[in-house]
Formats: structure tokens, C-alpha cells, sequence
């Protein structure tokens, strides 16, 4: 099966890293040139750089072959345009992300087939709310493993240290810094952690105390 | 939907000619381009939102036509318009031509200005003033 992701975002990279590791052939196509560089690395090469709303891209990506697009975009215009363009292209099926509940009739009117995130809806309604230094769920994945979201304050005892520096709980690793600016790197062995960093961090569901301890800090710190 | 230059222009000539008219955008800055003595109502809010749409009396209009400057907001609002408040004749602006013949094919009535514009511009460079 051959499935295009359209949009590099957190939704569309994790569903492109589950799609890797099966026996599917998958593209994302990622607007922003920094962030198509950064994902196509950890995707081996499977990132096309451009904007999924021109046919023309949607064409040079093999859109004629594709037997499923996703469209995972932060914004719901975009999602309607590359499953409409995809459709009208002949794409047996389309799926589109919902970023805002009340578009899901229209996308229903289309008859293209949608994804709201309950998560997805409620977090974004209340991470204004949350304090500066809280863990985010983002994403369940297997075997108990989930996907969270720590943002860095000045009180955290791992600011200044490297990744390799910050003993983590069992199971768990920090996948991808985002820096305030918004920019996602790797993390490397010389990668100081900031002040306003977001860390996406893959733990398991039993540590999740421990590594908000050891990435916020708490009674029993596990950092060393 | 969209008071820029075509929006607000339309507006104007549409209210001149005895059409009811209601003018929708963000900005309510935007409505500045509207002449004095403008008939026609003026909303502020975003198209691609349904209640927002509504309010304008989206419900009870005979026509539809988004001029934002983004292509993808105007097919958005466009397929609301006719999908959801049912109105008869919309028209959404594409500036990107090989959209814009996409969504001719998918219900809507679009207008390319690059594609009018390139071949007005082709035209004029033929001596006698045609393509």
C-alpha cells in the first residue's frame, strides 16, 4: 500500500514513524523547508518538501498511485483541499484531520472520511491554561509506551545539562527537542537543554511520575 | 467574504445596482474601502466559520462569492456556503490556476485572476490588441 501523509507536523511524523516500521510505502509532504529537512532525516528520506495543496506536487509525489491520503495539517482549509484534490485525482481513499470539531460536517457533506481527536481538541483548548512546567500527554503508543510533552522552566534541574546527562526512568528517551523558536532538533551529545525547550519524550505509562521528577523536578529527583 | 480592493468594489456595484448585500471580513478596518452612504450590511467575522456564516444570513442568500487571499479559505468557505446553507450560485476566487480547474470541477464556480490576467496581458502584446 502506498499512503501519502500530507503535513510534517507531530500527527503526521508519529503516524509516518508507525507507517515506517510496517511493510507500507509512505510519503509526507512538508511545507516548511527546516521542518521537511529535520523529519526527513528520521524518516530515511521519506519527506518531499513542498505544499500539498498544488496538484502539481500532489502529481510529482505519484498521487495516481496512491492507495490512501492522509491529510494532517493544522489547518482544516488545508486538510479539505488535498483530500478533494486527491479524490478528484482518483485516490481510493482519503482521510482527513479535523483540527476544529464544528468542521467536521462539512468535511461529512464531502463524504471524506475524519479523525477528531478528543485529545487533540481538549489540549488545545487548555494548554494556555496549564503552568509553563507540566507534562503534556500526546499520543498513546504500544505496550504501555506513551508519547509526552514536557516544556522546560528555570526551576527544572536539567536545564543546562545534555540529554545524556539526565538519567531517565526505565523505558523512557527524549525523541526531539523543540526550542522556544519553534525549531525541532535531534537531540545530540552537544545539545545543552534550555530554558523553554519542549521535549517530546517517549516513557512508559508506569514512569510517568518518575520522569516528570526527573525532567521537572519533585521530592525524589532522578536526575544525577 | 473578503473586503480587500475586488471585495469591497463588488460590494459597491452590486449595492448600487438594488442587490441586498452583506459584506464579511476579519479586519473591520477593511470596511474603510466601502463608499459613503453604502447600502449593504457590513459583519465582521471569519467565513470558514459556520456560525459566523450564519449570522451574515448566509441562510438566505441567493449568492455567495469569497475573495480572501488565500485560495484554500475561499474553497473552504465556498463548500460551506453551498454544502451546508444550501445557496445556489458561489463563486470562489483561485489564484492558483490548477486549483482553481480542480474546484470547477467539484460544484463551484471559480475565477482565476493569474490565468484572465496572463492571457489579457498576452493579448496586448499582439499589434492588434488580440491574442
Amino acid at each position: 500500500m502506498y499512503v501519502i501523509i500530507a503535513g510534517g507536523g507531530k500527527v503526521g511524523y508519529y503516524l509516518a514513524r508507525e507507517l515506517l516500521s510496517g511493510e507500507h510505502e509512505m510519503l509526507v509532504i512538508e511545507q516548511r523547508g527546516a521542518r521537511a529537512a529535520e523529519i526527513n532525516d528520521l524518516l530515511e528520506g521519506a519527506v518531499l518538501h513542498g505544499d500539498a495543496c498544488e496538484a502539481s506536487v500532489l502529481d510529482g509525489a505519484g498521487i495516481a498511485r496512491a492507495d490512501l491520503v492522509a491529510a494532517v495539517t493544522g489547518d482544516d482549509e488545508d486538510n479539505l483541499v488535498v483530500c478533494e484534490i486527491a479524490r478528484y485525482r482518483g485516490v481510493p481513499r482519503v482521510l482527513a484531520r479535523v483540527n476544529n470539531p464544528s468542521n467536521a460536517l462539512l468535511f461529512e457533506k464531502r463524504g471524506i472520511e475524519t479523525t477528531v481527536s478528543a485529545t487533540d481538541a481538549i489540549l488545545s483548548q487548555i494548554e494556555q491554561e496549564l503552568p509553563v512546567t507540566s507534562m503534556v500527554p500526546v499520543m498513546q503508543l504500544h505496550q504501555g509506551l506513551e508519547l509526552v510533552e514536557v516544556r522546560l522552566s528555570e526551576t527544572s534541574p536539567v536545564v543546562g545539562r545534555t540529554p545524556r546527562e539526565v538519567l531517565l526512568p526505565p523505558e523512557s528517551l527524549i525523541a526531539l527537542i523543540v526550542d522556544s523558536g519553534g525549531v525541532p532538533r535531534v537531540p545530540g551529545a552537544d545539545t545543552t537543554l534550555t530554558v523553554g525547550d519542549a521535549l517530546v519524550v517517549v516513557t512508559h505509562a508506569e514512569s510517568k511520575q518518575m520522569l516528570q521528577e526527573a525532567l521537572i523536578g519533585g521530592a525524589h529527583g532522578f536526575d544525577t | 467574504m473578503g473586503c480587500g480592493r475586488t471585495g469591497s468594489a463588488m460590494a459597491r456595484r452590486l449595492d448600487r445596482d438594488g442587490h441586498q448585500v452583506t459584506v464579511l471580513d476579519l479586519d473591520s478596518s477593511q470596511f474603510r474601502r466601502l463608499p459613503e452612504g453604502f447600502g449593504g450590511r457590513m459583519a465582521v467575522g471569519n467565513g470558514m466559520d459556520r456560525d459566523a456564516l450564519d449570522r451574515a444570513g448566509a441562510g438566505e442568500a441567493d449568492a455567495f462569492i469569497a475573495v480572501t487571499q488565500g485560495d484554500n479559505r475561499n474553497f473552504f468557505a465556498s463548500q460551506l456556503a453551498r454544502e451546508v446553507f444550501g445557496v445556489e450560485s458561489v463563486i470562489c476566487r483561485v489564484k492558483d490556476p490548477e486549483r482553481g480547474e480542480i474546484f470547477g470541477h467539484l460544484g463551484l464556480q471559480t475565477y482565476s485572476p493569474t490565468s484572465a490576467g496572463a492571457d489579457a496581458m498576452i493579448a496586448m502584446l499582439s499589434p492588434s490588441g488580440a491574442a
